[in-house]
């Protein structure tokens, strides 16, 4: 008897038209904004929040004098070890369900929508920036990019097993269309931008 | 159509009853429509990612049979267990089996217009497993004991007011209490507890990648990403036409997605899973369905390039004014309304009626589909079939004598105006289908040939 794999495949063939074949994609970015500016306007209008420190030593001091000993804070950048939870690591993702603050860093952010991307290596878990109550991810304007096209052209052929674009808090607007930012996720997201 | 539903017509006259609420959907749809076109006119390259977004899906559609092959070895390669379902009822089957291999019999879902199709929630309810919605809009509509009547904005139709109600009644919110920020953070907490235990998460897919094996879900409030990064067991389903050939044609579909669905410049999460987490299995299900058929029918394929925005309900006249469920089927509107018959034709013989063809919904179409002409396309195979209801088919045949002989157009225009000025009660009544919702307009004096005739004479 036929599996339904070869039906379907033999159904899709003896179907689907003759050969077209793909365009060519010519990426194109007319702003008169430069990509810092792109990136940091549309981040606030989608919720998010700018800090722009000229490195990690002031992203440390940040987070000691606005979040102190508020809550449980984990990173995994090893510069914050001092004003973060040590040994959090290798736990069950479950565990990480009372995370008040989580700092991640990014590869790179895109000017066009404020997003950045983030592979499973620079989470430590998957669970982490979508679980925590708060989200602060940690990028240097030097990666931006001006769109999406640019950045798959970074990804290229690179072998992350999950990796993300994340731009701004979690949001809903279900309720008569009301926006209400931390549906599932965190509440809110601030990008250090670093030089 | 079937003698046991309603039509779209007698659905939306329930849903006009109440006229403010009626309003208000067509209002705030229209700003979801003008939301995009904001987006859209921010990219100065848009009508170009339009046709290449197009043109991929085109290739898509021409490729398929190499491109679900190449996907499916690239996901294996990748670790992913992948699965091939002919129906709706072989894809409940395996996720079923899924469930009952690993013992587990409650689950967590995010949005997927594929298990609604497939009426995946009622088949897992029937076989004692618990569904839970997680995308809040769904939570509601499911608490509701209803349907989605959008694609994006499952709940739409529904008022605060309502939804705080079924909170009351399934959250222990205060009664009366019906501020969205709070609904929200009442609904967060109840469904964080089903994330932290639940073992099975099912998601939708948006887009699958041939070149890569990966596939990439888009969320705002991230309940895909929590359920699945929590799960043991996740399961992706999706249509077989969701597949895209090359990971950097991502760019032009995450582009164009969520500017035409919500005037976003993207979604919050735009998640790519490549491989499962250590322990974690991951599985996918490709879904015929009626695809196939579709594939088949040359006037009707390109509706088989959707990417489920939902542009063309937010600016559909039609859609605004009579809501999601006068739709009778998952997807509903104008994309939905050309996909439907398809499926069955006797059964949705009356969606593609359900439009003016004013091709807004083509001239918004971000894959560039030619909704308002399928439309057009699906009312002549309908006809033809002998799938329309008798008080068309007769309305359709006085039409079609009155139009092809000249002297009887004009003698009936002579005594439209007549009755419509003399006898108003004889058109401004319930019989007369078209005056429900609607003001007759006031009887011109002659018409347009006699007019014209006039002018001419004058010179």
């Amino acid at each position: 008897m036929m599996t339904s794999r070869e039906r379907i495949l033999n159904l899709v063939k003896a179907n689907q038209p003759d050969f077209l074949e793909l365009p060519e994609i010519f990426p194109s970015w007319k702003t008169e904004l430069s990509l810092t500016e792109s990136f940091s306007a549309i981040l606030k209008t989608i919720g998010g929040t700018i800090v722009q420190l000229n490195n990690l030593e002031e992203v440390a001091q940040y987070i000691s004098t606005q979040f102190g000993e508020k809550g449980r804070i984990i990173s995994t950048l090893p510069e914050l070890a001092d004003v973060t939870e040590s040994g959090w690591k290798n736990n069950d993702p479950h565990e990480y369900e009372n995370v008040d603050l989580a700092i991640i860093s990014a590869h790179f952010g895109v000017a066009e929508n404020a997003a950045v991307w983030i592979t499973e290596e620079l989470m430590h878990q998957r669970a982490v920036p979508f679980i925590c109550q708060q989200l602060a991810v940690v990028v240097s304007a030097k990666t931006l990019v001006p769109t999406m096209h640019h950045a798959y052209d970074l990804i290229g052929e690179a072998d992350y097993s999950f990796g993300t674009f994340i731009a701004g808090p979690s949001k809903t607007a279900d309720i008569e269309q009301s926006l209400v930012l931390g549906a599932h996720g965190p509440k809110s997201m601030i990008a250090f931008l670093l030089p | 159509m079937g003698t046991t539903t309603k039509d779209h017509a007698e659905l939306s006259d329930i849903f006009n009853k109440d006229e403010d609420r009626v309003n208000w959907h067509d209002e705030t749809l229209w700003f979801v429509r003008a939301k995009r076109d904001k987006a859209a006119h921010y990219i100065p390259e848009w009508e170009d990612l339009r046709e290449n977004a197009s043109q991929i899906k085109d290739n898509v559609l021409s490729n398929l049979s190499q491109y679900l092959i190449s996907f499916e070895e690239k996901a294996q390669k990748n670790g992913i267990i992948v699965h091939w379902a002919a129906d709706a009822q072989e894809h409940n089957k395996i996720v079923h089996q899924i469930l009952t291999d690993n013992g587990i019999n409650r689950i967590v879902k995010s949005k997927s217009m594929l298990t609604e199709e497939c009426h995946l929630n009622e088949y897992l309810e029937h076989n004692n497993i618990e569904v839970i919605d997680t995308d809040l809009g769904e939570r509601i509509v499911q608490l509701a004991k209803e349907a989605p009547s959008h694609i994006v904005l499952p709940c739409i139709h529904k008022k605060k007011e309502e939804i705080a109600e079924l909170f009351h009644q399934h959250l222990g919110t205060p009664k009366g209490e019906s501020d969205p920020i709070f609904l929200t953070a009442a609904a967060r907490i109840h469904l964080r507890e089903k994330f932290i235990t639940r073992k099975a998460a099912l998601t939708g897919v948006n887009f699958a990648v041939a070149e890569t094996g990966e596939f990439v879900v888009c969320t705002n409030e991230g309940n895909a990403d929590m359920g699945a990064h929590l799960a043991d067991v996740h399961i992706a389903s999706m249509g077989i036409e969701k597949i895209i050939p090359k990971r950097k044609h991502l760019a032009v579909f995450l582009r164009i997605l969520t500017r035409s669905a919500t005037g976003q410049p993207i979604t919050t999460y735009s998640s790519h899973f490549k491989k499962p987490r250590p322990g974690q299995q991951m599985h996918i299900v490709l879904v015929d369905n009626g695809r196939t058929t579709q594939l088949s029918r040359p006037d009707f394929r390109s509706s088989l390039k959707c990417i489920r925005c939902a542009a063309c309900m937010n600016t559909c006249p039609v859609y605004r004014r009579s809501g999601g469920h006068s739709y009778h089927t998952a997807i509903a509107g104008p994309i939905g309304s050309i996909l439907a018959p398809n499926l069955d034709m006797k059964e949705y013989a009356d969606l593609p009626f359900a439009s003016t063809l004013c091709g807004s919904c083509s001239n918004v179409c971000p894959v560039k589909i030619n909704i308002h002409e399928q439309l057009y396309k699906w009312r002549q195979v309908i006809v033809k079939e002998g799938y329309v209801d008798s008080k068309k088919a007769t309305a359709m045949k006085a039409m079609e004598f009155t139009l092809s002989n000249p002297g009887v157009y004009k003698t009936a225009g002579k005594v439209g105006r007549w009755f419509m000025k003399h006898l108003p009660f004889t058109v401004n009544n319930n019989i007369n289908s078209w005056y429900k919702q609607r003001d007759m307009p006031e009887v011109p004096k002659e018409s347009f040939g006699e007019w014209f005739k006039k002018q001419n004479d004058d010179k």
